[in-house]
């Protein structure tokens, strides 16, 4: 790209910077939530001790990983066995790079857009990279020479593998209504008024004209981030902690920080593909208006609306995983090839004879 | 063996159940978010237990001599076998306790030796922060040290 200037390349460098910022604190952030959320459903109160609320006890347990011994075991392939956990995290920061948080700026004669990259495959390469991250699992199973690794590997694989099928067929739907596979794109098709109900106007978001496929993709989107109920690829009882049995110190911190950074991007694609991405929240618009504010602003609002559906799912995650107990192998199974599969096809029947008939 | 469990229709589509359960858990969350949590906590706060808890021992003193006169009844009673009393003879005549040891791992803190004692002396305090790092006899030093107020 030889058009590009250098200021060209100074936003470019600090959005690549912000997103990596942000990504990097949604682990020990996440770490709080899950522990302090999971105690008050339970009834306990969790960490509190260290810092107000217990909002350091991330920090500490971030310095104790650090700080542990990090022993490279006798009867592991030491080369695949460190490059496992960087397999699985790459993927999951690289696949956040598509996804905007506001709509695209115009500023004089530049326009910017919100997101590291504006891809016009947006979507197509969430997918690609995403599958990526079934490799470290693999890998780290492979490399552990461990009967446990390699079945929680296997079992992890076999579960990726199922359920993005239904997963990739449910977001057909999406890309027959919006026609793009550009997110930025579908997230401003989003904005259109699907229903006018009276005052309230029903946005066209994903949810409201897709909702089975938004079903199916956000069951897929708990099994591919390993997410309880379908957390198969570790099981104390059957197979310890599988594929990161061997694992200790940072490396196994950086399995945790993909698990919680593919969460993160799971969450997002869920706001931008069905709750209409940055498109405000109900009351933001009034807000905009009442305050007078400029094109600053709004981006401000839509990053913030973003934002806020974004960690909407990351508590959705939070909170199924402390409500529902884990499916069995065969009921992942069974569930994956012989009730998701058949409803994302038919989903795709229904969205076409939907359109045909004109309704969506 | 295979037990089946009837499901009922609805049941079987997983969709309204997983609301149930997850308004259950909302539920759960948002008490203890807002309202007050049952743990107590610990070190700050401590769980008030009544005045008849039986906890650490002590020797009741007045006037800073203890209560005791070694009438052995406490011992006799005492089902662990775990205190150990030398009497002595005071100027006066009056019969005391030259050593007065309880061995407190064999206690079982059944309060028989505080219901026999005749002069009031032994009593069991609501103390039940006892934890030590080695085997601990109670000294008649260490049981003189007023820890109650019975
Ligand atoms: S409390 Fe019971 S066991 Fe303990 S010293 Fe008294 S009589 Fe013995
Ligand atoms: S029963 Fe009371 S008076 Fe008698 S020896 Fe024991 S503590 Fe002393």
């Amino acid at each position: 790209m030889s058009s590009m200037t250098l200021l060209d390349w100074a936003i470019l460098v600090g959005k690549c910077v912000i997103t990596t910022l942000i990504m990097l604190q949604i682990a020990p952030i996440m770490a709080w939530v899950e522990r302090r959320g999971s105690a008050l459903m339970q009834n306990r109160l969790g960490p509190n001790r260290i810092g107000p609320f217990g909002l350091l006890q991330s920090l500490c347990d971030g310095v104790k990983f650090i700080f542990k011994e990090d022993p490279v075991p006798g009867h592991v392939n030491a080369f695949y066995y460190v490059l496992a956990p960087l397999v699985s995290l790459v993927p999951a920061f690289m696949t956040f790079a598509v996804i905007p948080w506001a709509a695209p700026l115009e500023l004089g004669d530049r326009t910017i857009t919100f997101q590291v990259a504006n891809l016009n495959v947006g979507l197509l390469y969430i997918f690609a990279i995403a599958s990526l991250g079934v490799y470290g699992i693999i890998m780290a199973g492979w490399a552990s020479n461990n009967k446990y690794s390699l079945l929680g590997s296997l079992r992890s694989s076999c579960q990726m593998i199922s359920y993005e099928l239904s997963m990739g067929l449910s977001v057909v739907g999406i890309l027959m209504v919006f026609s793009s596979v550009n997110l930025t794109d579908i997230a401003l098709a989003q904005g259109q008024t699907l229903l006018q109900l009276g005052p309230v106007a029903i946005p066209k978001w994903g949810f409201f004209v897709q909702p089975l496929g938004f079903l199916i993709f956000c069951t897929a989107a708990f099994a591919e981030t390993n997410r309880l109920p379908f957390d198969l690829p570790e099981g104390e009882s059957e197979i310890v902690a599988g594929y990161h049995l061997e694992y200790g110190s940072m490396k196994f911190a950086v399995f945790m920080m993909a698990e919680y950074v593919n969460m993160f991007t799971a969450s997002g694609l869920m706001a931008t593909l069905y709750f209409g991405g940055f498109q405000l929240l109900p009351g933001m618009s009034q807000l905009h208006e009442a305050i007078g504010g400029g094109a600053g602003i709004m981006a401000a609002l839509q990053a913030a609306s973003f934002f806020a559906k974004v960690a909407f799912f990351m508590w959705f995650f939070v909170w199924v995983r402390w409500t529902l107990p884990r499916f069995r192998y065969d009921q992942l199974m069974d569930l994956g090839w012989k009730v998701m599969l058949p409803l994302s096809l038919l989903n795709i029947f229904l969205t076409g004879a939907l359109m045909y008939a004109k309704v969506i | 063996m295979l037990i089946k469990n009837k499901t009922g229709f609805f049941q079987r589509f997983y969709l309204v159940e997983i609301l149930k359960g997850l308004a259950i858990t909302k539920k759960h969350f948002l008490k203890n978010l807002f309202g007050k949590t049952v743990t107590i906590q610990y070190p700050e706060e401590r769980r008030q237990y009544s005045d008849r808890f039986r906890g650490m021992h002590y020797i009741k003193a007045t006037n800073g001599v203890e209560n005791c006169t070694a009438c052995m009844l406490c011992p006799t009673v005492c089902p662990a076998e775990c205190i150990h009393i030398v009497a002595g003879e005071r100027p006066d005549k009056e019969k005391y306790p030259v050593k007065f040891e309880i061995d407190v791992l064999r206690c079982c803190f059944c309060g028989m030796c505080e219901e026999a004692c005749p002069k009031d002396a032994i009593k069991l305090s609501t103390i039940y922060e006892m934890s030590v790092a080695q085997r601990t006899v109670y000294t008649k030093d260490y049981l003189l040290e007023q820890r109650g107020n019975k």
